[in-house]
C-alpha cells in the first residue's frame, strides 16, 4: 500500500483516539443514578462534540453526529449539529450519507432555513447512480419537504416515477404524495404517471403506493377523480384476485392476502363510487365478495371488513349490500375485542346520518347502553355520541337515565358538552314538561358547575312558560335539593342560579301547599322523596343568606340573590322584609361595582310608594322564545 | 396518514420519535410526546388501543416493555394501523433476532433506517417483510464495505 495512504489511515486512527464511542455514551447515560448525573454527562459530552465540530474533524464527524442524535432523542438541544449533518450528506461514503439524512430528518423540520441548503444535496442524490442513494434522498424529501423544496425538486421526482427500478418508483410515488400535499398546483404533472402505476398488477408495493397517491389526488382534484373512474374495473379486478386468495407467502398476513393493499383499494373505490351510480354498480359484486369471504376471527380481517362497510355506506350501493354492512357492524358491536367495539361505535356514528331508517340500529341500543357505562373513555365517548344520535321520543327516558349516570363520572370538559346536548334533547323529545324539568334539575345537580349560561337561561324560560302547578313543583324541588346542605351539590353554580331565580319569582308558590299532589308522587328523582315539607318564610331567607355568605358564592350568584331578596320583599311579611333589606344594605359597599349599584338601587326602592314598588317587583311575564339571548340575566330586566 | 410514530418504554422513556408532518414546532412536539405518552401509559390492558387526542387518533400497542404509538388522522383505519405497527415490530424482530428494548437503545439508528424503509410521508411503502429486510441488509453491507476498504 502507498505510504501516503497508510499515513492518512494512521492519522485518522489517531484522530479518533480519545473520542467516546456511541456505545460508551449510551452506557454512561444508563449508569446515571439521578437526573442531575445524566444532565452532567450530557453537558460534558455536548461541549466536547461542539468543540470537535469547530475543529472541522472529518474523521470523527460520523461518531459525533450519532452521539448527538442520541442526545437529541433524550430531549436535549442538538441544533448545533444541523450543519454537520449537511456535511455528512455531502460525503461520498454511503454510511455518512445515511446518517446525515437521518440527522436532517430528526434535527430539521421544514420551518428552518437550513433546509434550503439541503436542496442541492438532495438534487445530486436524486440523480445518483446508486439506487440506495436515490432512496435516501426520496425518503428525506418525502418526510420533510417544504413548499420551496417541493417546487424545486418536483421535476426530479416526476422523472423517478418512471424509473425502471421498482425500489425507486415506489418511493417516488409517496414522495410525489408529499409534494402535492405541499403544493397542490403540481398535481397535474403526476396524473398520467400515477395512473400508470396501477398497470403493474404483479408488484404489490407499486400498487399500494400508486393507490395511496391516487387517493390523495382524487381528494385534491375533481378532474382527477372523474378521470380515475376509468380505472374502476382494474381496481375491482385486483381486489377480487386478492380476496379469492391467490396465496403468496410474501403478502400473507394471518391468512389474509395483503390487507394493506385491500384496505387502500377499498378506500379509493369509496372516493370513486361516491355519488356516482355507474362506478358504484361496478363495485357491488366485489364488495359483497369481500364482505362475505373475509375471515373475521382476527384483527386483520376486521380491518378489511371495517373499510368495506365504510365504502358500502358511502357509495350508491344496493340495498341488500347496505343491510349486510349494518349486520357486520352489529356483529362488531357485540365483539369482545374492545378495538372492534370502538370501531363499530365510531362507524355507526358516521353512518347513522346516512341511514334513512334507524330501526336497524335501535336493535342494538342495549349494547350501546352497556358501552355508555364502559370504563374506557374512548368507548364511552363514542357510545355517548351515538346515544344522542339515536335518541327519539320512544327511547329518551332510558337513554337519558344512563347518560345522567355517566355524567357523574366523566371529565369536566365532557360534562359541559353532555349537559348541553342532554338538555337540548330533553327539550326536543320530552314525553312531558314535568319530565323535562326533572331531567334538567338532575343535570344541574350533577354538572351545574360546568354548564354554560344559556343552558340555565333555557331552563328558566322553560319554568317561566310552564303552568303554575309546575312552577310550584320545580321551585320546591330545587329548594329542597339546595336545602340539604350538601357541599358538592352546593358547589354547582348553575344549580344555585336556577334555584335562586325560582325562589325570587315563585316564593309565594313555594310557601303554599302543593296545588297538584299527583306531581310529587311519581318523582323519578329518589333524593326528593324524603323532604317535601313546605318551608317557612324564615327558612327561605335563611337559605339565601347562607348561600350569599357561603364558600361557593360568586359575583353572579350574589347578583341573583340580591334580586331574589328584593323581589321577596313584595311577597313576605314586614318582619322578613326588614331582614331582607338589611342583607341587601350590607352590599351597598361591595367592591364589585355591579353588586354595589344593585344594592343601592334596591335599597332606595323602599322609599317608593307601595303601589309603584309592587308593580316594579311583580312577577316577570312568561319569557318567550324571541327573547332567547336577551333574557340571559334577569337583572337587566328587573332594573 | 400517520402523523407521527413514537416508541416509549413502560417507564416513559422515549426510544424513537418520527414526525411525518410539519404542523408543530419542536416545543409543541415535545409537549405532544409527553401528553401522548402519559395518556397511553395510564391505559389499562383490557381497554381498546385507540385514544382520541386533539383532532388525531392515537393507536398504540404494547410489546413487552415497549409501547409502539402512532398518531393517525381521524378518518384513518385504526385496525390496519395496528397491523402496520405489528409489521414494524415483526421486521425489527427478524432483523435483530428476538428484539428487545436494549437492541433498540443501542441501535436506535437502525430502528430509524428500518422505519424509513417501511413508511414515507406517513404512508406504507412496502407490504412485504422480506423486501424490507432485503434492502436493509444490502444497505448495511454497503456501509460496512466502506469501513473495511478504508481500514
Amino acid at each position: 500500500m502507498d505510504t501516503s495512504v497508510q499515513l492518512k489511515q494512521i492519522q485518522s486512527f489517531v484522530n479518533k483516539l480519545g473520542v467516546m464511542r456511541l456505545k460508551d455514551l449510551i452506557k454512561a447515560v444508563r449508569n446515571c443514578k439521578t437526573a442531575a448525573d445524566e444532565r452532567a454527562v450530557i453537558a460534558k459530552e455536548s461541549a466536547f462534540i461542539r468543540t470537535q465540530f469547530k475543529e472541522e474533524n472529518n474523521d470523527t464527524r460520523h461518531i459525533n453526529v450519532s452521539k448527538l442524535l442520541y442526545i437529541f432523542m433524550l430531549g436535549y438541544p442538538a441544533h448545533f449539529g444541523q450543519i454537520e449533518c449537511l456535511k455528512l450528506v455531502a460525503s461520498n461514503k454511503f454510511s455518512d450519507k445515511r446518517l446525515g439524512y437521518l440527522g436532517i430528518m430528526l434535527l430539521l423540520d421544514e420551518n428552518q432555513e437550513v433546509l434550503t441548503l439541503v436542496t442541492n444535496s438532495l438534487k445530486n442524490d436524486l440523480n445518483h447512480s446508486n439506487m440506495f442513494n436515490v432512496g435516501l434522498a426520496l425518503c428525506t424529501l418525502g418526510n420533510i419537504s417544504s413548499v420551496e423544496m417541493a417546487r424545486d425538486l418536483s421535476s426530479e421526482v416526476e422523472k423517478l416515477l418512471g424509473n425502471s427500478n421498482t425500489y425507486i418508483r415506489k418511493k417516488a410515488a409517496l414522495c410525489a404524495l408529499r409534494i402535492i400535499r405541499k403544493v397542490p398546483d403540481l398535481l397535474d404533472n403526476y396524473v398520467i404517471r400515477a395512473n400508470k402505476l396501477l398497470n403493474e398488477e404483479k408488484n404489490h408495493a407499486i400498487l399500494l403506493t400508486g393507490t395511496t397517491l391516487l387517493i390523495e389526488m382524487c381528494q385534491l382534484s375533481k378532474n382527477v377523480l372523474n378521470d380515475t373512474r376509468k380505472n374502476v374495473p382494474r381496481l375491482v379486478r385486483i381486489l377480487r384476485n386478492l380476496v379469492n386468495n391467490n396465496y403468496s407467502a410474501e403478502h400473507d398476513v394471518n391468512g389474509v392476502s395483503d390487507p394493506f393493499l385491500q384496505v387502500q383499494i377499498l378506500r379509493l373505490l369509496r372516493l370513486l363510487g361516491h355519488n356516482n351510480v355507474e362506478a358504484s354498480d361496478l363495485m357491488n359484486d366485489v364488495l359483497a365478495q369481500v364482505a362475505t369471504n373475509t375471515d373475521n376471527a382476527k384483527n386483520v380481517g376486521n380491518s378489511i371488513l371495517y373499510e368495506t362497510v365504510l365504502t358500502i355506506m358511502n357509495i350508491e350501493s344496493e340495498k341488500s349490500l347496505q343491510v349486510m354492512a349494518i349486520n357486520i357492524l352489529g356483529r362488531f358491536l357485540s365483539n369482545r375485542d374492545n378495538n372492534i367495539k370502538y370501531v363499530a361505535l365510531t362507524t355507526l356514528c358516521q353512518v347513522a346520518s346516512i341511514l334513512t331508517d334507524s330501526s336497524s340500529l335501535q336493535r342494538h341500543s342495549s349494547t350501546i347502553i352497556d358501552c355508555i357505562k364502559d370504563t374506557d373513555i374512548s368507548i364511552r365517548k363514542r357510545a355517548i355520541d351515538l346515544a344522542f344520535i339515536l335518541m327519539n321520543r320512544q327511547n329518551i327516558r332510558v337513554l337519558a337515565r344512563e347518560l345522567l349516570v355517566s355524567l357523574e363520572t366523566t371529565t369536566n370538559e365532557e360534562k359541559s358538552k353532555i349537559s348541553r346536548r342532554l338538555c337540548e334533547c330533553a327539550n326536543r323529545y320530552k314525553p312531558n314538561k314535568r319530565w323535562e324539568i326533572d331531567t334538567v334539575c338532575r343535570v344541574l345537580k350533577i354538572a351545574g358547575g360546568h354548564v354554560e349560561q344559556d343552558v340555565i337561561n333555557n331552563f328558566i324560560r322553560l319554568i317561566s312558560t310552564s303552568s303554575t302547578e309546575l312552577q310550584q313543583y320545580a321551585t320546591s324541588k330545587l329548594y329542597n335539593i339546595l336545602n340539604k346542605k350538601n357541599d358538592t351539590v352546593e358547589s354547582q353554580e348553575g344549580l344555585q342560579l336556577a334555584t335562586i331565580w325560582c325562589i325570587g319569582e315563585y316564593c309565594d308558590l313555594l310557601l303554599q301547599s302543593p296545588l297538584d299532589d299527583s306531581l310529587a308522587i311519581n318523582d323519578e328523582d329518589e333524593t326528593n322523596n324524603s323532604s317535601t315539607e313546605i318551608p317557612s318564610e324564615t327558612e327561605v331567607i335563611d337559605l339565601l343568606e347562607r348561600l350569599i355568605e357561603g364558600s361557593h358564592v360568586t359575583n353572579k350568584i350574589r347578583q341573583y340573590i340580591l334580586i331574589a331578596l328584593v323581589k321577596l320583599t313584595n311577597k313576605l311579611s314586614s318582619n322578613c322584609r326588614d331582614r331582607n333589606n338589611s342583607i341587601i344594605a350590607k352590599y351597598k359597599t361591595n367592591i364589585n361595582l355591579e353588586i354595589q349599584q344593585r344594592a343601592v338601587e334596591f335599597s332606595s326602592l323602599n322609599n317608593l310608594n307601595d303601589d309603584i314598588r309592587s308593580v316594579v317587583l311583580d312577577r316577570m311575564p312568561a319569557l318567550e322564545n324571541t327573547k332567547e339571548k336577551k333574557s340571559s340575566s334577569s337583572s337587566s330586566n328587573v332594573s | 396518514m400517520i402523523n407521527f410514530m413514537l416508541l416509549v418504554s413502560r417507564q416513559g422513556k422515549v426510544r424513537l420519535t418520527k414526525w411525518f408532518n410539519s404542523n408543530w414546532t419542536t416545543k409543541e412536539r415535545s409537549k405532544i410526546v409527553k401528553e401522548v405518552s402519559s395518556l397511553v401509559l395510564s391505559r389499562r390492558t383490557k381497554m381498546c388501543n385507540v385514544i382520541e387526542y386533539k383532532e388525531l387518533k392515537i393507536v398504540y400497542r404494547r410489546y413487552a416493555s415497549l409501547f409502539f404509538i402512532a398518531g393517525i388522522d381521524a378518518n384513518d383505519n385504526e385496525l390496519i394501523c395496528l397491523e402496520v405497527i405489528h409489521r414494524y415490530v415483526e421486521i425489527l424482530d427478524r432483523y435483530f433476532g428476538n428484539v428487545c428494548e436494549l437492541d433498540l437503545i443501542f441501535n436506535f439508528n437502525k430502528a430509524y433506517y428500518i422505519l424509513d424503509e417501511l413508511l414515507i410521508a406517513g404512508e406504507l411503502q412496502e407490504p412485504s417483510k422480506k423486501a424490507v429486510l432485503r434492502v436493509i441488509t444490502q444497505q448495511d453491507s454497503l456501509a460496512e464495505g466502506e469501513e473495511y476498504s478504508t481500514q
